[in-house]
């Protein structure tokens, strides 16, 4: 079936490039191949994917003694919701301890934290004036805090079935596997599923297949951990920083010192011997470091250095002092004061050469290449940062090192727990934007072609679904040819003739048949719907990652609210849609007009009106979600 | 750091703006020399926008002090903020260096 859909398009679309294009229209005709192209490898990615489709038997029965920590993550979710998840999480079975991981910090969830017998943690003072990495930064946080062999981590509002770690830590038995994920599930949402909250085809078919080549992804919640592989992260990436951040200094510190020189009173001597002394002291690490000595060797060596000089620098100045005081004391004793010359104590040379007050501080440049000499990653709140932080999805780049590192990953494919999906329409929009934003900051930042230790399998994976991200840039193209043929009548394609219809329909057909025999009855037709319809979103997220990846732009990041947002329907947030839609009905009637004026040929007018009635229904579930109120019982 | 100076009858006041470190002391000394040398020994630093100072900066309060008695003047500061504040009591020169919490203040008893 997959090589069929490959056979079958591949001819489809070579023929269009080779033998199809309408090169007078070539600004609408190449973008319309190019965003075919872009369709049959998002197929032949799908294909690749489902090919290895791995159905797994029941785990083996979970170990005995394994210690479990169950981290229930939460930022400004309702106390309510937080509460019934953190108990449902103590009342899983297997042995465990519970934690409320509460990075809004909020004093009456400590208490009722408390009150339940429930771990709860917060951040602490390191983390004040440090970047807080979001929810990848209370992870960290907490796993600093806790022991726990296995981490079953739970979003707020995904209440957990009291087996889930009986049915999850036998995987565990294989030393190797580093991550068990189970579907996530929402007990919300109506049988038509208007905002297209539970994504069947992800956590079925595709999770399945991912696993089949071992890359089941990490989706952030409703998994179980192995605490080893993520401190593994952490040490590999703690040492990989430090590195860097100390080679980066190297490099820099030539211009700081000649910068410094500058700065600093030329014509004193006691600042250029500082200086000299510290020139010295870098040049050292610098040969220390080519000579692979240790990082913690060469940092010491060279603050110590530095210490001592700017320790004698500031005896320099209190000696200085003290003999102008002198000096003023025998000119008039009395007005010195009735106790005379005070000696400076040792103690306060030693707090004058401190970090804190170091006259060095003064040349900004020298104190910002010292500070990066260190390796106490003095810009982050703790050195170990187990769950990647390059990205706003910080599971898919950590799953993806660990792959990286040889770990294996499990797909268990049994819903173990229950979630809350977005009730309306702006929600769901800024939860998908998170998504694709997180996703292409990984694609930006840690390209999976090029990693090393991936296997080719692995990457593709991984390339796949962010392939899919790129569908908004697609779907701007499909919206656009059939308006362009209907008004202008102007074809991207060389004719209409029996020569595309063979080709065509039989790529198209066998396609819709994968996805139905993939999904065996699942609905995916939601999921298609909204992969063109949120094009906006999608774009949108291309950019902005992209300029927060190169042009260290924010994001705009939100954190997606899990309670329904009050109002009316806000049809101001698919105002993109709306004008398309509206364009796309226009340009039908247009075309039917030209018709019947006999200014257009009747076959590829009722290709195109085909086309946008098509348009018109993938959009169509945008209206039904704008004005979808919330889930009610009984919907179901 | 940025210095000014005004004559204020019985005294002249000297703002010193910004942080009095390794790289700015030299300046003030300078400075302060430069004012004494125009014949104004009764001087009043004032450090109301001082944020920061280490031992250079105390050192060229100290060499200030004896400029200004040599010159048969004396160097009071007023309005210090709270770091300079810390550095002075740790090495007793708030003995030394009283401050005055303003420049009307500081010579304000002769």
């Amino acid at each position: 079936m997959v090589v069929l859909t490959l056979i079958l398009g591949v001819n489809y679309i070579s023929w269009r490039w080779v033998a199809s294009l309408n090169w007078d229209a070539w600004w609408i005709a190449i973008p319309l191949v190019a965003a075919e192209t872009y369709s049959l490898i998002d197929v032949g990615l799908f294909g690749m994917t489902v090919w290895r489709l791995k159905k797994r038997k029941a785990a083996a029965a979970a170990p005995s003694e394994a210690t479990v920590d169950v981290f229930v993550t939460t930022y400004n979710e309702p106390l309510d919701m937080v509460m019934d998840t953190a108990l449902a999480a103590q009342g899983i079975r297997y042995p465990h301890s519970t934690w409320i991981l509460d990075d809004g910090n909020r004093p009456e969830l400590r208490q009722l934290a408390e009150q339940h017998g429930v771990g709860y943690v917060t951040r602490g003072r390191d983390w004040e004036n440090m970047p807080r990495h979001a929810k990848a930064g209370n992870l960290n946080n907490a796993l600093m805090q806790t022991q726990g062999e296995f981490l079953l981590i739970l979003d707020a509002d995904q209440v957990p079935a009291p087996d889930i770690l009986e049915k999850t830590l036998g995987y565990f038995n294989n030393r190797r596997v580093a991550l068990v994920q189970t579907p996530q599930y929402f007990t919300n949402v109506p049988a038509d599923d208007p905002l297209g909250s539970q994504a069947p085809l992800f956590y079925g078919p595709i999770q399945q297949g991912k696993d089949g080549w071992n890359a089941a992804f990490f989706c952030g919640s409703n998994a179980v951990l192995r605490r080893e592989a993520l401190m593994e992260l952490g040490l590999l990436g703690y040492v990989k920083e430090t590195e860097k951040s100390i080679r980066r200094a190297l490099a820099a510190s030539t211009k700081a010192i000649k910068q410094a020189r500058k700065a600093a009173d030329a014509h004193s001597p006691l600042v250029g011997g500082m200086l000299d002394e510290v020139e010295a002291a870098i040049g050292h690490a610098g040969r220390q470091l080519e000579a692979q000595e240790s990082l913690s060797q060469i940092t010491y060596e060279v603050q110590l250095k530095v210490q001592q000089a700017v320790r004698t620098l500031v005896q320099a100045d209190v000696q200085a002092l003290e003999a102008d005081l002198a000096e003023i004391a025998a000119m008039d004793l009395a007005a010195v004061g009735e106790s005379g010359v005070r000696v400076i104590t040792e103690e306060a040379v030693d707090r004058l050469s401190g970090r804190e007050w170091s006259p060095l501080g003064a040349m900004e440049s020298i104190q910002a290449v010292l500070d990066a000499l260190s390796v106490e990653r003095s810009g982050e709140a703790q050195p170990l940062m187990p769950l990647a932080t390059i990205s706003v999805t910080e599971d898919m780049a950590t799953a993806m090192r660990m792959h990286a590192r040889g770990w294996q990953s499990v797909y268990h494919h049994e819903v173990l727990a229950y979630g809350l999906a977005p009730e309306d329409i702006g929600t769901m929009m800024t939860q998908r934007l998170r998504w694709a934003q997180g996703t292409m900051q990984v694609l930006l930042r840690e390209n999976p072609l090029t990693q090393r230790g991936l296997k080719w399998g692995q990457r593709l994976m991984y390339f796949a679904t962010m392939w899919t991200y790129l569908s908004g840039f697609a779907a701007v193209i499909y919206f656009a040819a059939p308006v362009v043929y209907l008004l202008l009548g102007i074809l991207p394609v060389a004719s209409l003739s029996a020569d595309f219809f063979i080709r065509f329909i039989p790529f198209m057909v066998v396609n819709q048949l994968l996805f139905a025999v993939a999904g065996r009855g699942i609905p995916t037709w939601r999921g298609q719907q909204y992969s063109l319809a949120l094009f906006p979103t999608w774009i949108k997220a291309c950019t902005t990652a992209a300029r927060n990846v190169w042009f260290g732009r924010p994001l705009g990041f939100a954190v997606t609210p899990k309670d329904r947002q009050e109002g009316g329907p806000r049809w101001s947030l698919i105002r993109p849609q709306i004008t398309v839609a509206v364009l796309l009905a226009f340009a039908a009637i247009a075309g039917i007009l030209r018709l019947a004026a006999g200014l257009a040929e009747p076959v590829g007018t009722l290709v195109n009106v085909a086309w946008v009635v098509f348009d018109l229904l993938v959009l169509s579930v945008l209206f039904k979600a704008v004005r979808y109120r919330g889930y009610e019982p009984g919907d179901k | 750091m940025e210095l000014s100076h005004k004559a204020n009858g019985s005294y002249t006041e000297v703002l010193a703006s910004g942080r009095l470190n390794m790289v700015s002391a030299p300046n003030l000394r300078t400075y302060v020399d430069e004012v004494v040398a125009t014949g104004a020994s009764r001087i009043v630093v004032n450090l109301a926008q001082t944020t920061f100072m280490d031992s250079s900066g105390l050192g060229a309060l100290i060499g200030c002090l004896k400029a200004a008695r040599q010159a048969g003047g004396d160097l009071r500061i007023a309005a210090v903020q709270p770091q300079v504040k810390m550095v002075l009591e740790l090495t007793s020169m708030d003995r030394v260096l009283t401050s005055y919490a303003s420049a009307q203040e500081a010579f304000g008893n002769e």
